[in-house]
Protein backbone atom coordinates (compact mmCIF):
# COMPACT_ATOMS: atom_id res chain seq x y z
CA UNK A 1 0.00 0.00 0.00
CA UNK A 2 2.68 2.33 0.84
CA UNK A 3 4.35 1.61 -2.52
CA UNK A 4 1.08 2.08 -4.31
CA UNK A 5 1.22 5.86 -2.26
CA UNK A 6 4.32 6.59 -3.60
CA UNK A 7 3.87 5.74 -7.06
CA UNK A 8 0.75 7.81 -6.61
CA UNK A 9 1.76 10.98 -5.23
CA UNK A 10 4.84 11.02 -7.54
CA UNK A 11 2.15 10.55 -10.48
CA UNK A 12 0.27 13.42 -9.62
CA UNK A 13 3.17 15.37 -9.30
CA UNK A 14 4.87 15.29 -12.51
CA UNK A 15 1.37 14.79 -13.91
CA UNK A 16 0.24 17.67 -11.79
CA UNK A 17 2.83 21.16 -10.89
CA UNK A 18 5.96 19.30 -10.44
CA UNK A 19 7.69 22.11 -12.92
CA UNK A 20 6.38 25.36 -10.75
CA UNK A 21 8.44 25.35 -8.30
CA UNK A 22 11.40 25.00 -10.20
CA UNK A 23 10.22 27.77 -12.56
CA UNK A 24 9.86 29.79 -9.97
CA UNK A 25 13.70 28.57 -8.89
CA UNK A 26 14.79 29.81 -11.99
CA UNK A 27 12.71 32.79 -12.22
CA UNK A 28 14.61 33.79 -8.40
CA UNK A 29 17.91 33.23 -9.51
CA UNK A 30 17.57 35.17 -12.66
CA UNK A 31 16.31 38.05 -10.46
CA UNK A 32 20.04 38.20 -8.95
CA UNK A 33 22.37 39.77 -11.48
CA UNK A 34 19.04 42.14 -11.80
CA UNK A 35 19.49 43.14 -8.85
CA UNK A 36 23.16 43.18 -7.79
CA UNK A 37 24.41 44.42 -11.64
CA UNK A 38 26.45 41.94 -13.90
CA UNK A 39 29.88 42.26 -11.84
CA UNK A 40 31.04 38.29 -12.37
CA UNK A 41 32.93 38.17 -9.07
CA UNK A 42 30.15 39.38 -7.03
CA UNK A 43 27.69 36.85 -8.52
CA UNK A 44 29.89 34.34 -8.00
CA UNK A 45 30.78 35.04 -4.18
CA UNK A 46 26.83 35.48 -3.73
CA UNK A 47 25.34 33.11 -6.08
CA UNK A 48 25.36 29.95 -3.91
CA UNK A 49 23.68 31.60 -0.89
CA UNK A 50 20.99 33.38 -3.55
CA UNK A 51 20.28 30.17 -5.37
CA UNK A 52 19.80 28.60 -1.86
CA UNK A 53 17.38 31.32 -0.83
CA UNK A 54 15.66 30.69 -4.59
CA UNK A 55 15.68 27.08 -3.46
CA UNK A 56 14.02 27.66 -0.31
CA UNK A 57 11.21 29.67 -1.88
CA UNK A 58 10.69 27.16 -4.10
CA UNK A 59 10.04 24.81 -1.31
CA UNK A 60 7.11 26.91 -0.31
CA UNK A 61 5.23 26.71 -3.54
CA UNK A 62 3.93 23.16 -3.28
CA UNK A 63 2.65 22.80 0.59
CA UNK A 64 -0.72 23.69 -0.16
CA UNK A 65 -1.11 20.64 -2.35
CA UNK A 66 0.65 18.26 -0.21
CA UNK A 67 -1.73 16.88 2.67
CA UNK A 68 -4.49 19.29 2.40
CA UNK A 69 -6.32 17.81 -1.00
CA UNK A 70 -5.60 14.09 0.71
CA UNK A 71 -7.53 15.45 4.17
CA UNK A 72 -10.56 16.82 1.88
CA UNK A 73 -11.28 14.27 0.13
CA UNK A 74 -10.86 11.16 3.13
CA UNK A 75 -7.99 10.11 0.86
CA UNK A 76 -5.96 9.79 5.02
CA UNK A 77 -8.98 8.26 6.38
CA UNK A 78 -9.23 5.79 4.22
CA UNK A 79 -5.44 4.80 4.03
CA UNK A 80 -5.65 4.42 8.12
CA UNK A 81 -8.53 2.07 7.33
CA UNK A 82 -6.51 0.07 5.11
CA UNK A 83 -3.75 -0.30 7.90
CA UNK A 84 -1.24 1.97 6.97
CA UNK A 85 -0.07 4.25 9.74
CA UNK A 86 -0.37 8.21 9.97
CA UNK A 87 3.11 8.23 10.28
CA UNK A 88 4.06 5.89 7.38
CA UNK A 89 1.77 8.12 5.49
CA UNK A 90 4.10 10.84 6.20
CA UNK A 91 7.09 8.79 5.58
CA UNK A 92 5.44 7.69 2.14
CA UNK A 93 4.75 11.63 1.00
CA UNK A 94 8.33 12.87 2.01
CA UNK A 95 9.52 10.19 -0.57
CA UNK A 96 7.29 11.03 -3.30
CA UNK A 97 7.52 15.05 -2.64
CA UNK A 98 11.42 14.44 -2.85
CA UNK A 99 10.67 12.51 -6.19
CA UNK A 100 9.09 15.50 -7.82
CA UNK A 101 11.35 18.08 -6.17
CA UNK A 102 14.74 16.88 -5.48
CA UNK A 103 15.95 15.66 -8.99
CA UNK A 104 13.94 18.80 -11.06
CA UNK A 105 15.62 21.12 -8.64
CA UNK A 106 19.19 19.33 -9.02
CA UNK A 107 18.95 19.31 -12.99
CA UNK A 108 17.92 23.47 -12.53
CA UNK A 109 20.60 24.17 -10.65
CA UNK A 110 22.91 23.62 -13.74
CA UNK A 111 21.33 26.66 -15.98
CA UNK A 112 20.77 28.15 -12.31
CA UNK A 113 24.43 28.23 -11.58
CA UNK A 114 25.45 29.05 -15.36
CA UNK A 115 23.66 32.69 -14.70
CA UNK A 116 25.20 33.67 -11.30
CA UNK A 117 28.51 32.78 -12.64
CA UNK A 118 29.02 29.41 -10.53
CA UNK A 119 31.36 27.23 -12.44
CA UNK A 120 34.22 24.83 -11.17
CA UNK A 121 34.83 23.35 -7.57
CA UNK A 122 31.63 25.96 -6.74
CA UNK A 123 29.24 24.51 -8.93
CA UNK A 124 30.20 21.30 -7.49
CA UNK A 125 29.94 22.68 -4.05
CA UNK A 126 26.49 24.01 -4.70
CA UNK A 127 25.52 20.78 -6.56
CA UNK A 128 26.51 18.54 -3.45
CA UNK A 129 24.78 20.62 -0.92
CA UNK A 130 21.55 20.21 -2.97
CA UNK A 131 21.97 17.16 -2.91
CA UNK A 132 21.84 16.58 0.93
CA UNK A 133 20.18 19.36 1.41
CA UNK A 134 16.59 18.38 -0.70
CA UNK A 135 15.36 15.53 1.69
CA UNK A 136 15.40 17.17 4.65
CA UNK A 137 13.69 20.00 2.78
CA UNK A 138 11.32 17.49 1.35
CA UNK A 139 10.73 16.48 5.12
CA UNK A 140 10.52 20.06 6.33
CA UNK A 141 7.90 20.65 4.02
CA UNK A 142 5.46 17.67 4.33
CA UNK A 143 5.35 18.08 8.04
CA UNK A 144 4.54 22.09 8.26
CA UNK A 145 1.89 20.77 5.03
CA UNK A 146 0.62 18.47 7.93
CA UNK A 147 0.36 21.13 10.40
CA UNK A 148 -1.23 23.32 8.20
CA UNK A 149 -3.57 21.28 6.50
CA UNK A 150 -7.55 22.84 6.38
CA UNK A 151 -6.42 26.06 8.00
CA UNK A 152 -7.55 29.47 6.22
CA UNK A 153 -4.34 30.97 4.66
CA UNK A 154 -2.21 27.85 5.01
CA UNK A 155 0.02 29.34 2.29
CA UNK A 156 0.84 31.77 4.20
CA UNK A 157 1.09 30.40 7.48
CA UNK A 158 3.07 27.91 6.32
CA UNK A 159 6.10 30.07 4.81
CA UNK A 160 6.34 31.71 8.28
CA UNK A 161 6.68 28.06 9.80
CA UNK A 162 9.30 26.64 6.94
CA UNK A 163 11.31 29.40 6.15
CA UNK A 164 12.79 29.52 10.25
CA UNK A 165 13.01 26.04 10.39
CA UNK A 166 14.99 25.53 7.57
CA UNK A 167 17.47 27.85 8.63
CA UNK A 168 20.13 25.76 9.99
CA UNK A 169 19.99 23.95 6.81
CA UNK A 170 20.73 26.62 4.89
CA UNK A 171 23.78 27.91 7.22
CA UNK A 172 25.31 24.84 6.77
CA UNK A 173 25.11 24.93 3.17
CA UNK A 174 25.96 28.38 2.08
CA UNK A 175 28.71 27.69 4.33
CA UNK A 176 29.96 24.65 2.28
CA UNK A 177 29.97 26.26 -0.71
CA UNK A 178 31.77 29.29 0.77
CA UNK A 179 34.07 27.28 2.19
CA UNK A 180 34.45 23.62 0.84
CA UNK A 181 34.72 22.45 4.65
CA UNK A 182 33.95 18.79 5.55
CA UNK A 183 32.14 19.97 8.98
CA UNK A 184 29.93 21.82 7.25
CA UNK A 185 28.27 19.70 4.79
CA UNK A 186 28.58 17.16 7.57
CA UNK A 187 26.52 19.21 9.82
CA UNK A 188 24.04 19.56 6.98
CA UNK A 189 24.05 15.80 6.29
CA UNK A 190 22.84 16.06 10.08
CA UNK A 191 19.90 18.39 10.07
CA UNK A 192 18.70 16.74 7.27
CA UNK A 193 18.89 13.60 9.09
CA UNK A 194 17.66 14.88 11.96
CA UNK A 195 14.46 16.64 9.69
CA UNK A 196 13.89 12.94 7.78
CA UNK A 197 13.32 10.90 11.06
CA UNK A 198 11.55 13.83 12.66
CA UNK A 199 9.07 14.68 10.53
CA UNK A 200 7.00 11.83 9.64
CA UNK A 201 6.26 11.78 13.51
CA UNK A 202 5.09 15.05 13.35
CA UNK A 203 3.38 14.68 10.39
CA UNK A 204 1.66 12.05 11.40
CA UNK A 205 0.26 13.20 14.92
CA UNK A 206 -0.69 16.08 12.88
CA UNK A 207 -2.75 14.10 10.65
CA UNK A 208 -4.38 12.34 13.76
CA UNK A 209 -5.22 15.26 15.29
CA UNK A 210 -7.04 16.65 12.29
CA UNK A 211 -9.43 14.13 12.37
CA UNK A 212 -12.41 15.72 14.62
CA UNK B 1 -20.57 -17.03 17.10
CA UNK B 2 -17.47 -13.72 17.67
CA UNK B 3 -18.76 -10.01 17.49
CA UNK B 4 -17.79 -8.17 14.23
CA UNK B 5 -18.61 -4.97 16.08
CA UNK B 6 -18.55 -4.06 19.75
CA UNK B 7 -19.61 -1.59 21.77
CA UNK B 8 -19.00 -1.37 25.57
CA UNK B 9 -20.60 1.56 27.10
CA UNK B 10 -19.21 4.05 24.83
CA UNK B 11 -19.66 7.87 25.12
CA UNK B 12 -18.34 10.23 22.79
CA UNK B 13 -18.04 13.87 23.22
CA UNK B 14 -17.34 16.67 19.92
CA UNK B 15 -16.86 19.87 20.27
CA UNK B 16 -17.19 20.03 24.22
CA UNK B 17 -20.65 18.08 23.50
CA UNK B 18 -21.96 15.18 24.99
CA UNK B 19 -23.45 13.12 21.61
CA UNK B 20 -24.51 9.58 23.47
CA UNK B 21 -23.14 7.78 26.27
CA UNK B 22 -23.89 4.40 27.90
CA UNK B 23 -24.00 2.60 24.15
CA UNK B 24 -23.52 -0.92 24.44
CA UNK B 25 -24.63 -3.32 21.52
CA UNK B 26 -23.04 -6.28 19.76
CA UNK B 27 -23.33 -6.71 15.25
CA UNK B 28 -22.03 -10.32 14.46
CA UNK B 29 -22.05 -12.50 11.30
CA UNK B 30 -25.39 -12.01 9.28
CA UNK B 31 -26.69 -8.98 11.11
CA UNK B 32 -27.46 -5.52 10.33
CA UNK B 33 -28.36 -2.74 11.88
CA UNK B 34 -29.16 1.13 11.52
CA UNK B 35 -28.27 4.29 13.32
CA UNK B 36 -31.39 6.58 13.31
CA UNK B 37 -32.16 10.19 14.34
CA UNK B 38 -32.43 13.56 13.67
CA UNK B 39 -29.84 15.69 11.73
CA UNK B 40 -26.92 16.45 14.15
CA UNK B 41 -27.49 13.94 16.78
CA UNK B 42 -24.48 12.18 16.32
CA UNK B 43 -24.86 9.36 13.82
CA UNK B 44 -21.95 10.05 11.52
CA UNK B 45 -19.67 10.32 14.24
CA UNK B 46 -20.58 7.03 15.76
CA UNK B 47 -19.80 5.58 12.05
CA UNK B 48 -16.58 7.19 12.55
CA UNK B 49 -15.97 5.95 16.06
CA UNK B 50 -17.01 2.46 14.94
CA UNK B 51 -14.34 2.86 12.06
CA UNK B 52 -11.81 4.04 14.22
CA UNK B 53 -10.77 7.37 13.22
CA UNK B 54 -12.42 9.23 16.00
CA UNK B 55 -11.15 8.10 19.85
CA UNK B 56 -14.10 6.94 22.86
CA UNK B 57 -14.17 8.89 26.00
CA UNK B 58 -15.26 6.43 28.00
CA UNK B 59 -16.13 2.53 27.25
CA UNK B 60 -14.11 0.44 24.24
CA UNK B 61 -14.99 -0.39 20.49
CA UNK B 62 -13.93 -4.03 19.16
CA UNK B 63 -13.91 -4.12 15.81
CA UNK B 64 -13.23 -6.84 12.89
CA UNK B 65 -11.56 -5.28 9.58
CA UNK B 66 -13.80 -3.00 7.61
CA UNK B 67 -14.59 -1.01 5.35
CA UNK B 68 -15.94 2.37 5.49
CA UNK B 69 -18.44 4.30 2.57
CA UNK B 70 -19.05 8.27 4.34
CA UNK B 71 -19.37 11.37 2.00
CA UNK B 72 -15.59 11.45 1.31
CA UNK B 73 -14.75 10.02 -2.46
CA UNK B 74 -11.25 9.25 -1.45
CA UNK B 75 -10.74 8.54 -5.43
CA UNK B 76 -8.40 10.84 -7.43
CA UNK B 77 -10.22 13.20 -9.91
CA UNK B 78 -8.16 13.19 -12.79
CA UNK B 79 -7.75 9.26 -12.62
CA UNK B 80 -10.23 7.23 -15.18
CA UNK B 81 -13.61 5.52 -12.58
CA UNK B 82 -11.59 2.14 -12.90
CA UNK B 83 -8.16 2.81 -12.52
CA UNK B 84 -9.10 5.10 -8.92
CA UNK B 85 -10.64 2.41 -7.69
CA UNK B 86 -7.74 -0.20 -8.21
CA UNK B 87 -5.63 1.67 -5.83
CA UNK B 88 -7.75 0.47 -3.27
CA UNK B 89 -8.15 -3.19 -4.51
CA UNK B 90 -6.59 -4.52 -7.20
CA UNK B 91 -10.18 -5.89 -8.89
CA UNK B 92 -12.86 -3.61 -8.46
CA UNK B 93 -14.89 -5.00 -11.86
CA UNK B 94 -17.21 -7.40 -9.99
CA UNK B 95 -18.02 -4.55 -7.31
CA UNK B 96 -18.41 -1.97 -10.13
CA UNK B 97 -20.60 -4.31 -12.22
CA UNK B 98 -22.83 -4.79 -8.98
CA UNK B 99 -23.58 -1.33 -8.92
CA UNK B 100 -24.39 -0.39 -12.87
CA UNK B 101 -20.45 1.23 -12.54
CA UNK B 102 -18.80 -0.98 -15.34
CA UNK B 103 -19.51 1.66 -18.55
CA UNK B 104 -17.70 4.00 -16.47
CA UNK B 105 -14.30 2.37 -16.20
CA UNK B 106 -12.46 4.94 -18.43
CA UNK B 107 -14.46 8.07 -17.53
CA UNK B 108 -12.47 10.54 -15.54
CA UNK B 109 -13.54 10.78 -11.35
CA UNK B 110 -14.03 14.42 -11.53
CA UNK B 111 -17.13 14.08 -15.02
CA UNK B 112 -18.74 11.95 -12.30
CA UNK B 113 -21.96 12.91 -11.13
CA UNK B 114 -23.14 12.55 -7.23
CA UNK B 115 -25.06 9.73 -7.58
CA UNK B 116 -22.26 8.04 -9.07
CA UNK B 117 -19.46 8.59 -6.99
CA UNK B 118 -21.72 7.24 -3.80
CA UNK B 119 -21.32 4.17 -6.16
CA UNK B 120 -18.29 4.36 -6.49
CA UNK B 121 -17.81 4.58 -2.76
CA UNK B 122 -20.11 1.67 -2.32
CA UNK B 123 -18.01 -0.33 -5.37
CA UNK B 124 -14.96 -0.02 -3.03
CA UNK B 125 -16.73 -1.21 0.31
CA UNK B 126 -18.12 -4.29 -1.61
CA UNK B 127 -14.65 -4.83 -3.64
CA UNK B 128 -12.67 -4.44 0.14
CA UNK B 129 -13.50 -7.88 1.39
CA UNK B 130 -13.78 -6.94 4.83
CA UNK B 131 -16.02 -8.40 6.74
CA UNK B 132 -17.59 -5.42 8.56
CA UNK B 133 -19.48 -2.41 6.18
CA UNK B 134 -19.71 0.56 7.91
CA UNK B 135 -22.01 2.62 5.37
CA UNK B 136 -22.77 6.63 6.35
CA UNK B 137 -25.76 7.52 4.26
CA UNK B 138 -25.63 5.14 1.83
CA UNK B 139 -29.20 6.28 0.14
CA UNK B 140 -27.51 10.35 -0.19
CA UNK B 141 -27.80 11.13 -3.71
CA UNK B 142 -28.70 7.40 -4.93
CA UNK B 143 -31.59 6.88 -7.71
CA UNK B 144 -33.87 4.06 -6.58
CA UNK B 145 -31.60 1.54 -8.76
CA UNK B 146 -28.35 2.32 -6.88
CA UNK B 147 -30.76 1.69 -3.57
CA UNK B 148 -31.81 -1.36 -5.47
CA UNK B 149 -28.59 -2.52 -6.09
CA UNK B 150 -27.18 -1.77 -2.68
CA UNK B 151 -30.10 -3.64 -1.55
CA UNK B 152 -28.79 -6.65 -3.15
CA UNK B 153 -25.30 -6.25 -2.25
CA UNK B 154 -26.17 -6.04 1.42
CA UNK B 155 -28.42 -9.23 0.94
CA UNK B 156 -25.30 -10.91 -0.40
CA UNK B 157 -22.91 -9.58 2.14
CA UNK B 158 -25.08 -10.51 4.94
CA UNK B 159 -25.51 -14.59 3.69
CA UNK B 160 -22.20 -14.83 3.14
CA UNK B 161 -21.21 -14.35 6.76
CA UNK B 162 -20.66 -10.04 7.42
CA UNK B 163 -22.24 -7.25 9.07
CA UNK B 164 -23.52 -3.93 8.19
CA UNK B 165 -23.83 -0.89 10.44
CA UNK B 166 -25.42 2.35 8.29
CA UNK B 167 -26.55 5.31 9.30
CA UNK B 168 -29.49 6.97 7.87
CA UNK B 169 -32.47 9.01 8.87
CA UNK B 170 -34.13 7.07 6.02
CA UNK B 171 -35.55 3.87 5.56
CA UNK B 172 -33.71 1.23 4.12
CA UNK B 173 -34.70 -1.42 2.25
CA UNK B 174 -34.92 -4.84 4.06
CA UNK B 175 -35.17 -5.31 7.99
CA UNK B 176 -32.52 -3.46 10.09
CA UNK B 177 -32.37 -3.48 13.68
CA UNK B 178 -32.44 0.01 15.25
CA UNK B 179 -30.25 2.46 17.35
CA UNK B 180 -32.01 6.12 18.11
CA UNK B 181 -30.20 8.65 18.70
CA UNK B 182 -31.73 11.87 20.23
CA UNK B 183 -30.43 15.51 18.89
Amino acid sequence: MIGALILRDARRGFTGAAWLPIAFFLLVATLVPFAVGPDARLLSRIGPGALWIAALSAALLPIERLIEPDHANGMLDQLLLHGVADESIAAGKIAAHWLTFGPLLFVAAFPAAALLHIDGHALVRVLLSILVGTPGLAALAVAVAALTAGLPRAGSIAGLLLLPLAVPLLIFAAAFCASGSNQAIAFEAAIAILLLAGSPFVAGAAIRASRT
Amino acid sequence: MTALLRFEDVALRRGGRLLFEHLSFELGPGERLQVAGPNGSGKSSLIRLAAGLLQAEAGRVDRSRLALADDAVALDRELPLGRALQFWNTSPEIAMDALGLAHLGLAPVRLLSSGQLKRATLARVAASGAPLWLLDEPLNALDSDGAKKLGFLVERHLETGGAVLAASHQRLGGEWRKIELRG
